[in-house]
């Protein structure tokens, strides 16, 4: 058997100048994620990081459920990459998982099949007068995140320890199916080791939980969360790693994919309603934070401009444990005024006094 | 007319899917899709391996290629280097441009699919948007859903986007320059002559509707 080396698991991760590519999914459900993740990059750590507002949905989405050919995505991503070009970067830094599996899958393409690029360049060519060059580096955020988690603990005031009884808290991890099970070697640990999230938990002083689903699918399933009626796919499997973790009672959840935060709220939320159960014990489910929420609130961020109010398993009772302040009255203050508040589930408690 | 075997071949992601299959049956065990559905990755892959064209069709026309929840798991797994999430990729793809995928109920909801994102990548530059998760089928997005959505650029501009606006941003409205651009690689590249093959299926079953 060939030895296990640890490098093999190890990313090289650039220290800056990247160009920035969205996420479609979290800019709907978290937009102040990725506002987070660029006011902290740019303004606590000072990094270059340029975004084009040219940069389109890379299709992933769409390819996945079977809707966009192979050499049209390619030609999609060619296009991203010749706005990279032409704003002189060669580091790419993806913000969803499912572009990010991508992105890596058409360089791979493109490595082993070179009149795929060549045809590829073409069709860009013809359709848009672009050129681009391939990326030297291509980073998810959660990579930069995990690479800067040093001066990112070092600038934060908190810690993931439980301010009263001084217990490190308990974190289980997600990691984006796409973001190791595809390419290996494009992720911190590969599919094996997965290290992005739980190093970066660590290192503001968690204590990881690795349960016996961690590696499971959250049950996105593309075409299947997007058709109504096949939705009992993509709840089932969440549900498999939410039995699977009840047992270590968890603090936290965190995840580097958005639709994986996503699902990982809301289906606690309708398996709660559906079925009376929520996986805490008291009826509040298990809070959910990405890599640049948890990175933003540990640098002290308000958790409302970050859009934690958004999440339907509400973050009071984990700031609580941490000794985030935050204001509760502001919660749900709007810039035109104080809106009304959202309406309270049937079984998941979303109040507490 | 080709047969569906060359046909598949001519699909990078069928060779890069199936070289050798030995059974396994880690795919299977593993697959997120087998664990919810009658669904068995293995099976497809000694199937597929037969190369008969019948078999092919009955799988091109049924409904077991359509439960794949294209995680990629069984590629992080398999010990023969495959990757059946890539061969239900070619097999989906052929089943929608010959038009047999209007033989089987989840074929058909490719339509509805390719009508709802696939045209909002050409209308907005976007597979999927705030507007578009609309709560009433979007049980599951909860009531803070319905509420955000009611915020609209209210709530998301205080989370620093830009929410449908002009200019920079996450949720900038995209150019028309821009979309023009999305639509000239789609027609250079086959994926609108892709979508209309999906139309003509869905032409197809009015006809058979109304005969
Ligand atoms: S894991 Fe690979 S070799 Fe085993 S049954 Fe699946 S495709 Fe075949
Ligand atoms: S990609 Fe498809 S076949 Fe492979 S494990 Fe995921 S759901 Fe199963």
């Amino acid at each position: 058997m060939t030895p296990l080396l640890w490098k093999d698991y190890q990313k090289e991760v650039p220290d800056n100048h990247y160009f920035f590519v969205r996420s479609c999914i979290r800019q709907t459900f978290f937009p102040g994620a990725e506002a987070a993740l660029l006011d902290i990059l740019r303004n606590s750590l000072g990094l270059d990081i340029f975004e084009d507002r040219r940069h389109t949905t890379c299709t992933g989405i769409a390819y996945h459920c079977d809707l966009v050919p192979l050499e049209t995505i390619m030609t999609v991503i060619a296009r991203q990459l010749s706005l990279m070009t032409e704003a002189g970067y060669r580091h790419l830094l993806v913000s969803c998982v499912t572009s990010f599996g991508i992105y890596l899958e058409m360089l791979d393409m493109w490595q082993h099949h070179p009149e795929m690029l060549e045809q590829t360049r073409e069709a860009l060519w013809k359709s848009t007068r672009r050129t681009f060059e391939l990326p030297t580096a291509l980073v998810h955020t959660s990579d930069l995140i995990y690479h800067l988690r040093k001066p990112i603990a070092d600038r934060s005031p908190h810690r993931l320890v439980d301010k009263s009884t001084q217990r490190a808290l308990r974190v289980v991890d997600h990691v984006g199916c796409h973001y190791a099970k595809i390419f290996p070697a494009g992720g911190f640990g590969g599919a094996e080791f997965p290290s992005v999230l739980s190093g970066l938990a660590e290192t503001f002083g968690g204590e990881m939980v690795d349960y016996p689903e961690r590696r499971h699918c959250c049950g996105f399933g593309f075409r299947h969360y997007m058709l109504q009626e096949n939705r009992g796919y993509s709840v089932s499997n969440s549900r498999i790693k939410f039995e699977s973790m009840e047992a270590f009672a968890p603090d936290l959840i965190l995840t580097n994919c958005p639709g994986c935060n996503m699902f990982l709220d809301r289906w606690q939320y309708t398996l709660a309603e559906m079925s009376g159960k929520t996986y805490d014990g008291e009826g509040k489910g298990i809070p959910v934070l990405s890599h640049e929420e948890l990175a933003a609130l540990m640098l002290g961020r308000d958790p409302w401009t970050l859009g934690l109010q958004m999440h339907q398993v509400q973050l009071e009772p984990l700031l609580d444990k941490i000794g985030i302040a935050y204001q509760a009255r502001q919660k749900y203050s709007m810039v035109e005024g104080v809106a009304g508040v959202p309406r309270e589930p049937g079984v998941l408690k979303v109040s507490f006094e | 007319m080709a047969s569906l075997l060359s046909q598949l071949k001519d699909d990078i992601r069928f060779s890069e899917g199936l070289s050798a299959c030995m059974n396994c049956g880690i795919c299977t065990a593993v697959c997120p899709a087998a664990a919810y559905f009658d669904y068995d990755p293995r099976r497809i892959c000694q199937l597929v391996q037969t190369g008969e064209e019948q078999e092919l069709e009955k799988l091109l026309k049924g409904e077991e290629i359509w439960m794949c929840g294209q995680c990629l798991s069984c590629k992080a797994r398999c010990p023969r280097g495959n990757v059946p999430g890539y061969l239900i990729q070619s097999l989906r793809k052929l089943s929608q441009q010959s038009g047999l995928f209007i033989h089987s109920s989840e074929g058909r909801k490719q339509i509805r699919l390719k009508r709802r994102i696939g045209h909002s990548i050409l209308e907005t530059g976007y597979c999927v948007h705030p507007l578009m998760v609309e709560p009433e089928t979007h049980p599951e997005q909860g009531p803070v859903w319905i509420w955000a959505l009611e915020q609209g650029a209210d709530l998301y501009r205080r989370c620093g986007s830009n929410y449908y606006g002009e200019g920079e941003g996450g949720l900038r409205k995209m150019a028309p320059g821009v979309l023009n651009e999305l639509e000239a690689i789609f027609e250079e590249t086959g994926g609108l002559r892709f979508w209309e093959a999906i139309e003509r299926g869905a032409e197809e079953l009015k006809l058979n509707q109304e005969s």
